[in-house]
């Protein structure tokens, strides 16, 4: 398929997808992606349910792999290094490439734990460093405030929007380059989005943001450039502003403005 | 055309109240029944516990729990073997069956789910779950009795292993295919290794269940009899040789209680109240486990 991608040349690509072609046992459900990702920007992917965007998300750290009937065909570059490439250890992409999902999945440990839990797989720190490391995840993800008297109870504990937040937290504690978020904000009332959107406008800084939504605003919100898949097809991918003033493709309007989808 | 009118029409809101009478009628009718079937199963349970309570406190004293079963028509004598010898096997066959049976639960809901090996293992663990305990008993009887020409402790350790681990394998597999996808994925998601994704998410997410899969594994094997007549057989006095035959409270009251001895009958009743209570205790101990659960 044709497909619009208008990405400035001056910025600096940190995903490249080629040809990625992503099958559930028989069904193909991404056909023949290509794009580029731009370095820290947040990039959202819209699109009706089922489109693939999701399936999509899931390719970018191999999270698909847990599932036999699923596989993945095509390349997908993180800094010019084939993420697919079986040889490479999962671990180390999941590392870099970190993720959150749909509904908070806080595990069954104390906040602090919840936080230092990936940090410990990769490394050994001291406990003070360990501190110093969960206070600085817990503040970038906004929560610190609101948990720092309470490190020690149950993540389970905490609000949908906090355990959310703390997710995020869990997932930047480990320093990862790329962040996915899965439709982070579906399951959260209206100021925990406001929250979390305002988390992912200043993440961009440090990371490379990829957001899957179901609201069109939160698209046009907080991202610097709109996917718009369908199908298992990308129709149109360029800088949000130009996707949502002056979309390239009729396709693409119909979905924003709500005709479609 | 009048069945299309917006408006309800009056033989059909007589219609829909005769419905609504039948509706109520059937539940009524469902509420006693069942009222009916929970009033017969605590009947016989009160009864139960009544009867447990009243022939077998009268017995209860200190004595029970420091002197050795004694000979029929003697003065003295208590439980304490029995009791030890319960302790011992039945704490002993749970550490050596609760780490399989838990392991082969890990197996079968996060690594074998759809292979042929964990379909066939499920089968297989079905049956023995369903076994009677006798046919386990005859079986350490065969095996290891038999074999070593010698009644004892570990071949009653060896069948009530047998009885704990498909009970513990079950409740182990049950609770972790409870746990939602969402959170394997999330630790995955950190780059976890699938035995840490086991051993630090999903088991402890589990965990209240399986402690209550085990509780209720020890609550079945302190009261099993059948498995321990032919393996531990039973002894007069104390021993904490495990190549011995051993006493234990189950085979005692079995024994006890059929013998023409007031003084043995007496005990056997105490034996019954002992059992009933840890058991009783231990099923709460379950249910508590279970409601901490969130």
């Amino acid at each position: 398929m044709d497909t619009r991608v208008d990405i400035p040349s001056t910025e600096k690509i940190k995903i490249a997808v080629r040809d990625l072609n992503f099958y559930y046992g028989g069904f193909h459900a991404l056909k023949k992606i290509n794009m580029d990702l731009p370095e820290h920007k947040v990039t959202a992917f819209i699109g009706p349910s089922g489109c693939g965007k999701s399936t999509l998300l899931r390719v970018f750290n191999r999270m698909f792999e847990l599932y036999p009937e699923q596989r993945a065909e095509g390349q997908i570059l993180l800094d010019g290094e084939n993420v697919l490439d079986r040889r490479l250890d999962v671990s180390l992409i999941r590392a870099k490439v970190g993720m959150v999902f749909q509904k908070p999945t806080p595990f069954p440990m104390s906040i602090y734990d919840n936080v230092a839990f990936g940090v410990k797989l990769f490394e050994t720190l001291p406990r003070a460093e360990m501190d110093e490391r969960v206070e600085w995840a817990l503040k970038k993800a906004a929560l610190w405030n609101e948990v720092k008297d309470k490190l020690e109870q149950s993540g389970a504990g905490l609000s949908g929007g906090q355990q959310q937040r703390l997710c995020i937290a869990r997932g930047i504690a480990i320093k990862p380059e790329v962040l996915l978020l899965d439709e982070p904000t579906s399951a959260l009332d209206p100021i925990s989005t406001g929250k979390i959107e305002e988390l992912v406008h200043e993440l961009k800084t440090d990371y490379t943001v990829l957001i899957v939504t179901h609201n069109m605003q939160q698209a046009a919100r907080c991202s610097d450039y709109t996917a718009y898949m369908y199908l298992g097809d990308l129709i149109e991918f360029g800088a949000t502003k130009e996707v949502f003033t002056k979309p390239k493709r009729k396709d693409t309007e119909d979905y924003i403005t709500g005709r479609f989808g | 055309m009048s069945n299309h009118s917006i408006k309800f029409s009056a033989t059909q809101q007589a219609g829909r109240l005769a419905m609504h009478r039948k509706r109520k009628l059937i539940n009524v009718i469902a509420l006693l029944l069942s009222f009916g079937a929970m009033a017969f199963g605590v009947f016989w349970l009160v009864w139960i516990l009544f009867e447990t309570f009243r022939l077998g406190v009268g017995g209860l004293a200190l004595s029970v729990f420091t002197e050795m079963t004694p000979p029929p028509m003697a003065d003295v004598g208590g439980l304490a073997n029995a009791i030890f010898g319960s302790i011992v096997m039945a704490g002993l066959a749970t550490l050596l069956g609760t780490p399989i049976g838990v392991m082969a639960g890990i197996y079968l809901a996060e690594y074998g789910q759809k292979s042929w090996l964990g379909h066939a293992t499920r089968f297989i663990n079905d049956i023995l779950l369903s076994a009677p305990s006798i046919v386990i008993g005859l079986f350490i009887y065969a095996v290891v009795v038999a074999r070593f020409k010698s009644f004892s402790g570990i071949a009653g350790i060896l069948a009530l292993a047998l009885i704990v681990i498909p009970v513990v394998i079950r409740t182990t597999e049950n609770m972790l295919t409870l746990i939602p996808n969402a959170l394997r994925e999330a630790a995955y998601a950190l780059g976890t290794p699938k035995w840490k994704v086991i051993s630090s998410v999903t088991l402890k997410a589990a965990r209240s269940g399986v402690i209550t899969g085990i509780l209720l594994a020890i609550a079945r094997i302190s009261g099993e009899t059948a498995p321990l007549l032919f393996t531990a057989l039973s002894n007069q006095f104390w021993t904490s040789d495990l190549t011995q035959p051993m006493a234990s409270l189950p085979v005692t009251i079995f024994k006890f209680a059929m013998s023409p001895y007031q003084n043995w009958q007496q005990l056997a009743w105490v034996g019954v109240f002992l059992i009933t209570m840890s058991v009783l205790l231990l099923n709460i101990a379950a249910r508590v486990f279970l409601r901490n659960k969130h």
